[in-house]
């Protein structure tokens, strides 16, 4: 795609979060946004989906939790059904106060960790992956924000962005 | 200005007629002698009824409905008979006589504990609002303020749900019923365990005791009220830093006399029996009945358009806190149960066995309705705006702690001879009943949004 796109840039979230609404309703296309730090309701005003990943956790978590229960089910009660201290590993249930705190940690375990490893494959997070940053000013202090030209009028949309209260526009042909 | 409707009114009236009728037949349907428990018993365990007659000394009310085992244990009795006929014959008479004087107690208590029960249940509702009441003040909280009002209704019962908890301790100290057997100077006498713990456990200071915490609770609960009306005209912030100071005040009073009352008006009915985290649990099981009752109460009153400045943040808010706060009440249960059954030491685990065995149902089932239904209602957050989920899982909430109130007291003072019937049932519409009157009555006395506290504007426009 040889497209082309805006590159705007603002000094204030609040500045930001207006040109958002003011872009949505003029059907112009946001492509990405670049914030130093996270604007309340910015996800919201941009359209996006809800995320998913509570989802992911919770389904985590059950995986653990079938985990814990199958492992000590299987270790304790199945394999080899000693007699330590008097427990009574006939049967699951009656054995199951004993392995209630490693059923909650794993559930923990598994719903944390998985989910955060969601997160890095999802947003592709990993070491030495090189950083998408069209501006270095942008984890600091200024927003960018990425407008699709996509068959606009690059004027017309130029000044469109300066009356949003954009700083500094930025002409790129995209890759 | 909220207007109490006639409806609430009439139904509140209805609830407590019906609540104290059931009573009083409970009182009078309880057995007065050991002849009447025998009577009731054969007439319960009929086709047993010659085990009645032979001379062993096995609990009739134990043996097994099914035929085939009641044979069984035909042939072990003669065998045992034959073995000790001669001695035993006058001995086993008195036990059993023992055993009926026994279950005599335990049917003679029952309108009394379901009585205490629900005069508990009601009144630490309100307890575990004032202190949800107090915490949003400590913390300075900006979302709960227009909940204020709600809050400071429920806390009205306070007053009378004490005195009537008051007034059902002072008669067990005047020997009137049997909950709490220290209070027997026979079984003080036989009992060396309970000798050793008079000096805290005797009926005057018990009373005093229980006057101070009402007491400390009552004046906190009227100077808050009295401040909170007081804000509405006030210019600057003086009384609300006034009742900042009286609520981390209260927290302090509150935390150290709540420990205390749950060990004198709960865990005292087993004198035999004690565990270190009681004072939380109960603690656990009162804040969240009251931030539940909040919940329902605001949902009821915002339905009757009476609070336009809630909105679905703030239900988010309390179902968030009754989610939390329920898991919390569990982490407690067992906590408490995980330490007793591992360790196992006789004279502790005796009352986890007495439950499990004798209210297995309710024992295990308040998992359910206490830990399960709202964890896995409650866990979407969309679910915790959606108001008939809320609703659903507070009365489910409501209903395992009552449960849980339930199986606190009853195995020590009607033990196994319990069953939810008329006087439980009518404990809980005469209480509930005078819930309600009072609640909605101190609704009507102030308006229902706070004027005049700084985070007033916040909490208005709060949203999550």
């Amino acid at each position: 795609m040889a497209s082309k796109v805006l590159h705007a840039i603002y000094r204030d979230d609040d500045l930001l979060m207006q040109a958002v609404k003011q872009i949505r309703e003029a059907r112009y296309h946001i492509g990405e946004i670049y914030c130093p730090f996270p604007v309340h309701g910015l996800d919201k005003a941009m359209g996006l989906a809800p995320t998913r990943l509570a989802i992911t956790s919770f389904l985590y978590g059950l995986v653990g939790l079938s985990v814990a229960i199958a492992m000590m089910n299987f270790i304790m009660i199945e394999d080899w059904p000693q007699d330590i201290g008097g427990k009574p590993s006939f049967s699951f249930l009656q054995n199951m106060p004993a392995f209630v705190p490693i059923m909650f940690e794993l559930t923990v375990f598994f719903a944390a960790h998985l989910m955060v490893i969601t997160f890095y494959m999802r947003s592709k997070l990993w070491p030495f992956k090189k950083a998408e940053n069209p501006d270095v000013r942008t984890t600091d202090d200024v927003f960018l924000m990425e407008v699709d030209v996509a068959g606009h009028n690059v004027d017309d949309l130029t000044n469109f962005l300066y009356e949003t209260g954009a700083s500094e526009i930025k002409l790129i042909d995209n890759k | 200005m909220y207007t109490l409707s006639s409806k609430i009114k009439l139904t509140a009236i209805i609830f407590m007629i019906v609540g104290a009728i059931g009573l009083i037949y409970g009182f009078i349907a309880a057995p007065e002698t050991v002849e009447d428990v025998k009577e009731m018993m054969a007439s319960e365990h009929h086709g047993e009824g010659h085990a009645d007659e032979s001379t062993t000394n096995i609990n009739v009310e134990q043996l097994p409905g099914n035929e085939v085992e009641v044979e069984n244990i035909e042939g072990y009795e003669s065998e045992v008979a034959e073995g000790e006929h001669g001695e035993a014959h006058g001995a086993e008479a008195s036990h059993e006589d023992e055993h009926y004087e026994h279950v005599l107690h335990q049917l003679q208590n029952k309108p009394w504990a379901a009585l205490y029960v629900a005069a508990f249940f009601f009144f630490m509702i309100s307890l575990g609002v004032l202190a949800f009441y107090a915490i949003q003040y400590a913390a300075q909280a900006g979302w709960s303020p227009v909940l204020f009002r709600v809050m400071e209704a429920i806390t009205a019962y306070l007053l009378p749900g004490g005195l009537i908890v008051f007034v059902i301790l002072a008669l067990s100290g005047l020997h009137l019923n049997h909950l709490f057997i220290w209070m027997d100077p026979e079984v003080v006498a036989h009992d060396e365990i309970i000798q050793n713990k008079t000096a805290y456990l005797n009926v005057p200071f018990f009373l005093i005791r229980a006057a101070i915490y009402l007491g400390g609770w009552v004046l906190f609960r009227h100077l808050l009220r009295k401040n909170s009306i007081k804000m509405d005209d006030a210019t600057d912030n003086s009384i609300f830093k006034k009742n900042f100071k009286l609520a981390a005040g209260f927290l302090v009073f509150f935390i150290v006399t709540e420990s205390m009352m749950s060990w004198d008006w709960i865990m005292s009915l087993d004198p035999h029996w004690f565990s270190t985290l009681f004072g939380w649990f109960v603690f656990a099981s009162l804040f969240v009945s009251g931030i539940t009752t909040i919940a329902l109460m605001t949902i009821y009153l915002k339905s009757r358009g009476y609070l336009e400045f809630v909105n679905d943040s703030h239900i988010h808010d309390l179902a968030k806190f009754m989610f939390g706060i329920s898991i919390f009440w569990t982490y407690l249960w067992f906590s408490q149960f995980m330490l007793i059954w591992y360790s196992n030491i006789p004279e502790e685990v005796v009352y986890f066995i007495t439950r499990m065995e004798d209210y297995p149902i309710l024992f295990w089932g308040m998992i359910v309705t206490n830990f399960i239904f709202p964890v896995l209602l409650l866990m979407n957050s969309d679910y915790k705006r959606v108001n008939w989920f809320v609703v659903m899982t507070g009365i489910v909430i409501l209903t395992g702690h009552y449960l849980n109130v339930y199986v606190l007291v009853m195995p020590a003072t009607v033990g196994e001879s319990w069953f939810i019937g008329i006087p439980e049932i009518s404990g809980v519409l005469l209480f509930g009943g005078l819930f309600l009157f009072v609640v909605f009555n101190s609704l009507t006395k102030a308006p229902l949004l706070v004027k005049g506290n700084p985070f007033i504007k916040e909490s208005k426009h709060y949203h999550y």
